[in-house]
C-alpha cells in the first residue's frame, strides 16, 4: 500500500510544485513550477529525493498535514512556527500530524516527503499552473496526497545552514531589458533610485510593485513577445510588474528590465509591503556602454 | 534582425514583419540550438536557455544560422472540421465588406499557417496564405468565449481552447478539441504548422 498525506487544512494556498514544464512555450503553455526554485530543491535534496520530485508550495503557512505511515520530510523557504523543524528532515510516524503556522519573514515554504507528492503529472508535470490552470487543482482540505517511493540514499545531513528569508528591503541586480529603450533614462533612474513596495495584489504571476510610476518615452503599442520569469514589465499604469513562476507565455507591455535569474527565488519570498530597490548591474552585458 | 537582451537566459530577436519570423524560426528549429524554448510571436523569437546558457555563444550560432526558408512542408495540410455558425459571421462579414457566404467560401479555401500561440495552451495565431483578413476585435470583449470557438481578429484566425474571456469576432465552431493535455500531442496547432477548414458533414 503506498503512503499518502492527508490535508487538515491547506492554509491560504498551497499547491503542488516541481519544475515546470520548459519546453512547451512555442505552444503557449508556461513553464509554471515552484516560484523558488532554490527552496525547492533544498527540501527536495534534505529527504533525499531526485530534486524533479514535486513538493508542495505553502503560502503564508497554514498547512496542516496527517500522515498514514512514517515518512520523511523537510521543510525549506519560509521559516514557520510550529510542530515541525526547519531546514531539517524529520521523521512523522503514521496517524502523527504537523501544522505551519505564519512566517514571520519570507512567503513561501517547500514541503518535501521522501518519495515525493505523487499526484498524476499533467503534460510532464506535477505544477499547478493558476494562470492557466494546467495541473492539480489547489490543494484542498481533505484531500489524500499519494507518497512516492525513491531508491537514493538518504543524505547525510542534519540541517542546512543556508540564508532565511527577511522582511527588510531586498536589492535586486536589474538588466536592461528588450524595450529599455521605450523609457528614457529619468524613468530608469527612477526605476533603480527608488524603494518599491510590494503591493498585496501579488500571486504566482507576478510581484505587483507600487511607488511613483514610470513614464513611457514612445506611445504605440508592442506587439506581444515572449518573456521569462524576471522580467519587469510596465503596463499602461506605469508600476512594474516583476514576473514569477506563472507569468504569460507572451506580453504586449514594453519589459524595462529583468531581475538576475538566480535572484528571482529571493523574489518568490517578497511579502505584501516589503520593500524593494532595483540596482542596476554593475557589469550588464546588455547595456551597449559596456560593450 | 536585431537580438535584444532579456535576461540572464534569454535572448529576444527582433524582426521585420511576421513572414520573417516564420522563415527564421523554421530555421531555428531545425538549428539544433543549446535552448529550452523557442518562442515565435508577431515580431519577434524569444530564446530560453537553461541555468548554465552562454548567452554570448548563443548569439554567436543565432547568427550562423541563416535565415532559412519557410518552404510549405511535403505533408498535407491539417483540416480542420468547422461549422460556420458563430454569433458573429455576419458582423465579421459586413466588416470584410462580404457577405457571409462569401466569408465562408474565402476561409475554406484559404490555406492557413500557425504563426505562433499565446494567450491560452494551444490557441494558434493562424494567417491566410493570400490576402489579409483584416477584422477588429469586438469593442467589448465578451466574458465567456465557448471552446472550440473558431474566431476572427487582426488579420488572425483561432480557435479558443476552452472557455475563457475573449474579443475575437465568432465566426463558427470546430469539431474537435484543439488542445487536451490527455492526448498526445496535446496541441493540434503548433507554429509552423499548415491548416486548411473543411465544413463538417
Amino acid at each position: 500500500m503506498t503512503t499518502s498525506l492527508r490535508v487538515v487544512e491547506p492554509g491560504p494556498l498551497t499547491t503542488v510544485q516541481d519544475f515546470g514544464r520548459p519546453g512547451r512555450a512555442a505552444l503557449g503553455i508556461g513553464r509554471s513550477g515552484a516560484c523558488d526554485r532554490g527552496a525547492h530543491r533544498l527540501a527536495n535534496a534534505l529527504v533525499g529525493n531526485h530534486p524533479t520530485l514535486a513538493t508542495l508550495e505553502v503560502t503564508l503557512g497554514g498547512l496542516s498535514l496527517v500522515a498514514d505511515g512514517d515518512v520523511v520530510v523537510a521543510t525549506t523557504g519560509a521559516r514557520c512556527p510550529g510542530s515541525a523543524p526547519h531546514l531539517a528532515p524529520f521523521v512523522l510516524r503514521a496517524g502523527e500530524s504537523f501544522e505551519l503556522g505564519m512566517p514571520a519573514a519570507g512567503l513561501r515554504t517547500y514541503v518535501a516527503v521522501r518519495g515525493g507528492v505523487d499526484v498524476e503529472p499533467v503534460l510532464g508535470s506535477r505544477a499547478t499552473d493558476v494562470l492557466s490552470g494546467l495541473g492539480p487543482k489547489a490543494v484542498e482540505a481533505g484531500d489524500v496526497l499519494p507518497v512516492g517511493v525513491t531508491g537514493r540514499p538518504l543524505p547525510n545531513v542534519d540541517v542546512a545552514p543556508v540564508p532565511e528569508p527577511t522582511n527588510g528591503p531586498l536589492r535586486l541586480p536589474v538588466l536592461r531589458g528588450p524595450r529599455r529603450d521605450w523609457f528614457d533614462d529619468a524613468a530608469w533612474e527612477r526605476l533603480t533610485s527608488q524603494a518599491w513596495t510590494v503591493d498585496s495584489d501579488s500571486n504566482r504571476v507576478g510581484v505587483r510593485l507600487a511607488g511613483e510610476p514610470l513614464a513611457r518615452a514612445r506611445e504605440g503599442e508592442l506587439v506581444s513577445e515572449g518573456m521569462l520569469r524576471g522580467a519587469l514589465q510596465v503596463p499602461p499604469s506605469g508600476l512594474p510588474v516583476l514576473f514569477l513562476a506563472d507569468h504569460p507565455v507572451t506580453g504586449g507591455y514594453p519589459v524595462i528590465g529583468y531581475v538576475d535569474d538566480e535572484a528571482v527565488d529571493l523574489c518568490a519570498q517578497l511579502r505584501p509591503g516589503q520593500q524593494v530597490t532595483f540596482v542596476a548591474a554593475r557589469t550588464d552585458p546588455s547595456d551597449p556602454a559596456a560593450r | 534582425m536585431r537580438v535584444l537582451p532579456s535576461g540572464t537566459r534569454g535572448l529576444l530577436l527582433e524582426l521585420d514583419s511576421l513572414e520573417e519570423v516564420l522563415e527564421r524560426y523554421a530555421a531555428l528549429a531545425d538549428a539544433d540550438l543549446p535552448v529550452l524554448d523557442l518562442v515565435p510571436a508577431g515580431r519577434t523569437i524569444l530564446l530560453v536557455g537553461d541555468r548554465d546558457v552562454d548567452l554570448d555563444d548563443l548569439r554567436r550560432r543565432v547568427e550562423q544560422v541563416g535565415p532559412g526558408e519557410h518552404v510549405a512542408g511535403e505533408a498535407a495540410p491539417l483540416e480542420l472540421p468547422v461549422r460556420y455558425d458563430g454569433e458573429d459571421l455576419g458582423e465579421a462579414a459586413e466588416l470584410l465588406g462580404w457577405s457571409t457566404d462569401e466569408l465562408v467560401r474565402r476561409h475554406l479555401a484559404a490555406e492557413w499557417t500557425v504563426a505562433f500561440c499565446g494567450f491560452a495552451p494551444g490557441f494558434g495565431y493562424l494567417v491566410p496564405d493570400g490576402e489579409e483578413w483584416d477584422v477588429p476585435r469586438r469593442s467589448s470583449p465578451r466574458t465567456k468565449v465557448p471552446a472550440r470557438s473558431l474566431a476572427l481578429a487582426g488579420g488572425f484566425t483561432g480557435v479558443y481552447p476552452r472557455e475563457s474571456p475573449g474579443g475575437w469576432q465568432l465566426v463558427g465552431h470546430t469539431e474537435v478539441d484543439v488542445f487536451d493535455p490527455d492526448r498526445d500531442p496535446p496541441a493540434l496547432l503548433v507554429p509552423g504548422l499548415r491548416v486548411t477548414f473543411v465544413e463538417a458533414s
